[in-house]
């Protein structure tokens, strides 16, 4: 593996919140191009990886580090990850009332590319990122996912990932609560990113990677990566559970 | 400026003032003689110089008010205010014939531009007087009437007498008093029936000198059927002293008229606002107060509608932004007097760095006024936990078919709102920026585009510098 080529490098990460333990010696290094699944119960801790890696106040890294693009990613503050080109899709997108999406969408590309942004050009691209995610032109108008269902949260969150084009995506379980056609929708904005990102999905179910085609499939179990497949791995998950995984000496 | 000034005006952008060249400045302080010769000035009829008269006795007499913070208020010190100061010789209808400095002033406040762009008639106040003042053509040949009150007193004096205290009578409280007895500018506006000026009308107050006291008095009269939407902004330098603002506004929507009057006020944080507006509403007329306060020291002031011919409507939507130092007591008040009127009351508020805020509102249904209806709507947003926000609403229903609704509610600004934000990009003080900016969204888009924009960059300025 080559060191330099790693957009992100984890070493035996330690996390805690309120001085609880939730990761418990994780490592993990994503290089472009790759796409990273990790699969595990709920409270295995797939989430607060997700949220310590955006830089989330709540939690504590209390041991190992985290590198991106070869620097400490404990230097950077919360929005310049952000500009350094790392994108979370939040489980949960929050409700901004009052704040148009376009707007923020227009002011979020601003601050992330450091250069002045041309209405015109951004107009087109923001319509084309909109049609292949197929979303309608009146959500612009509306306040950030104020009032959105499940399903337009997420694909408002894959949008903003189209427009902030990121190095390293990471999406905290964008597939729950999709239909069939919203799920396929959301792939094709993934697919779309990836081949020049280096991407962490996290997911329960096997169902987003008949569209998207991992590299990596990772089985995380109480804060610690217990297993690591192909593609295969993610329909051997949906047959038999988690459970033959824990009876699995740690590799 | 010392550091504790500077600390609480913050980026206060407008802080800067010109030398204080007068052409007439009063000695400081009140008294019968200061008030008989401003209006010996403005060579005045005999009936205004005795309202004027009335008016000072009545504040004299007239105990400071017992509400409100009487702390801040009882501060005011009226014998080191400066009550009339003129710069001028004359009003100019021409940008070019305007002093140098004060022409430099309103050129920094963007005025001239936007006269140029949007406004179908300005008018400057600089101190006590209007330095400029101009009407669209078109408007003047459809017989609308917009002058400085002092002008519209000259040349129309049968009008003003007619109307004038009317509304907000000298004995309303001890502000409306003081202003009674000292006023001088302000916009005397009148509408002729059926006649709908599309393009806003604004009114710019600026103080520019110390201790000075302004107290302009408005009086927009709309004929039957007519409309007009009147902006008004103001600015101050910010010195260490304070000045007093006390003005006067009375509106008059007759049968089928709308009057829609904006505020943006700004003014630095060494001033004193304590305003009473209020109109009466007849028969199906509208009668709409747009009311942004984000300056000042203390403001004191309530916009009311008296809702008096069956079907009137008002319509009452304010924001306040209390930084460090500042006490917005601002609200609405709504009289339902006739039959089937209808009102809504939106009050926004944000406090921040110990600042307070108060929503102040009196809702009232006489027992004659059948099938009235009334929302009223409170939000305030916390930025810390120094800051206050307070609501004191009254309510006074003698007619039991009122549908009534009120909604308060406070929030704060969340962890996770702003770590979203963050993730996009945001700094932290963007990030604060956006959600101040969400949060007075409902007022803010009830603005003309260009006073909208102006806002919601001030408060991004405000929002600056300020996360420790």
């Amino acid at each position: 593996m080559n060191e330099v080529d790693a957009i992100l490098r984890i070493e035996n990460l330690h996390v805690s919140v309120d001085g609880t333990p939730i990761i418990k010696g994780l490592s993990l290094t994503i290089h472009k191009g790759e796409i990273h699944v990790i699969m595990g119960r709920n409270g295995a801790g797939k989430s607060t990886l997700a949220s310590v890696l955006m830089g989330h106040p709540a939690y504590e890294i209390t041991e190992g580090s985290i590198y991106y693009m070869g620097q400490p990613l404990e230097d950077l503050a919360v929005f310049e990850r952000a500009r350094a080109g790392m994108f979370l899709s939040f489980q949960y997108p929050v409700v901004i009332p009052g704040v148009q999406v376009g707007t923020f969408l227009k002011k979020s590309v601003q601050s992330v590319r450091d250069e002045p942004i041309k209405g015109r050009a951004f107009r087109k691209e923001l319509n084309e990122a909109m049609k292949t995610l197929d979303m309608d032109k009146s959500v612009l108008s509306r306040y950030v996912n104020d009032g959105f269902s499940g399903g337009e949260k997420k694909r408002l969150e894959v949008l903003q990932m189209l427009m902030l084009n990121p190095k390293l995506a990471l999406l905290d379980e964008t597939d729950s609560g999709l239909d069939i056609d919203a799920l396929r929708i959301v792939a094709k904005g993934i697919n779309q990113v990836a081949p020049h990102a280096g991407c962490l999905i996290i997911t329960h179910y096997q169902r987003l990677l008949d569209h998207v085609k991992p590299t990596y499939v990772h089985v995380m179990i109480d804060g610690q990566i217990l297993m690591t497949g192909g593609p295969d791995l993610a329909l051997e998950l949906e047959d038999k559970g988690y459970d033959w995984i824990d009876a699995v000496p740690e590799a | 400026m010392n550091e504790d000034a500077n600390d609480a005006v913050g980026d206060y952008r407008f802080g800067f003032h010109d030398p204080e060249n007068a052409t007439i400045r009063f000695d400081k302080g009140l008294s019968e003689q200061v008030v008989r010769d401003i209006s010996a000035l403005k060579d005045e009829p005999k009936w205004m110089t005795d309202l004027r008269v009335k008016a000072y006795n009545h504040f004299i007499e007239r105990p400071m008010p017992d509400w409100g913070n009487c702390h801040s208020l009882n501060q005011i010190n009226f014998d080191n205010v400066t009550y009339f100061l003129r710069s001028s010789d004359a009003t100019k209808n021409d940008w070019d014939d305007v002093p140098e400095d004060i022409k430099n002033t309103f050129n920094r406040l963007g005025i001239p531009e936007a006269e140029q762009k949007w406004l179908g008639g300005v008018t400057a106040q600089y101190e006590s007087e209007a330095v400029y003042h101009s009407i669209r053509e078109d408007l003047e040949v459809q017989g609308v009437l917009f002058l400085d009150m002092d002008s519209g007193l000259k040349k129309f004096p049968e009008i003003v007498k007619k109307y004038f205290g009317t509304i907000v009578p000298h004995t309303d409280n001890k502000f409306s008093a003081l202003n009674t007895a000292v006023w001088s500018g302000g916009s005397f506006i009148y509408v002729p029936k059926g006649v709908h000026v599309e393009m806003p009308v604004q009114a710019y107050f600026r103080i520019n000198a110390k201790n000075m006291g302004q107290f302009e008095r408005t009086l927009i009269i709309a004929d039957e059927d007519s409309s007009i939407h009147y902006v008004e902004g103001c600015t101050a330098p910010t010195y260490s002293t304070d000045s007093l603002h006390s003005a006067v506004v009375e509106l008059i929507a007759m049968k089928g008229a709308k009057i829609r009057y904006s505020t943006i006020q700004n003014w630095s944080a060494n001033v004193f606002n304590l305003v009473t507006k209020r109109g009466v509403a007849y028969e199906g007329a509208t009668i709409e107060w747009v009311d942004g306060n984000i300056g000042s020291k203390l403001t004191m002031k309530y916009p009311s509608v008296l809702l008096k011919g069956e079907g009137a409507h008002a319509e009452v939507i304010s924001v306040a932004y209390a930084g460090k130092g500042q006490h917005q007591d601002a609200g609405a008040k709504v009289h339902h007097l006739a039959p089937n009127t209808t009102s809504n009351i939106l009050s926004k508020s944000i406090s921040k760095n110990g600042g307070r805020s108060s929503y102040r509102g009196m809702l009232q249904v006489t027992p004659k006024s059948h099938g009235c209806r009334s929302k009223i709507v409170c939000d305030a947003l916390m930025l810390d936990s120094e800051s206050r926000s307070d609501t004191y609403p009254t309510m006074e229903v003698g007619n039991p078919t009122a549908d009534l609704e009120h909604e308060a509610s406070v929030s704060k600004v969340s962890g996770d709102q702003l770590f979203y934000l963050m993730s996009r990009g945001f700094t932290e003080e963007q990030a604060m920026g956006l959600i101040v900016n969400g949060f007075f969204e409902p007022f803010t888009r009830e603005l003309p585009m260009e006073y909208a924009v102006e806002l919601n960059k001030l408060l991004e300025l405000e929002m600056e510098g300020s996360i420790g």
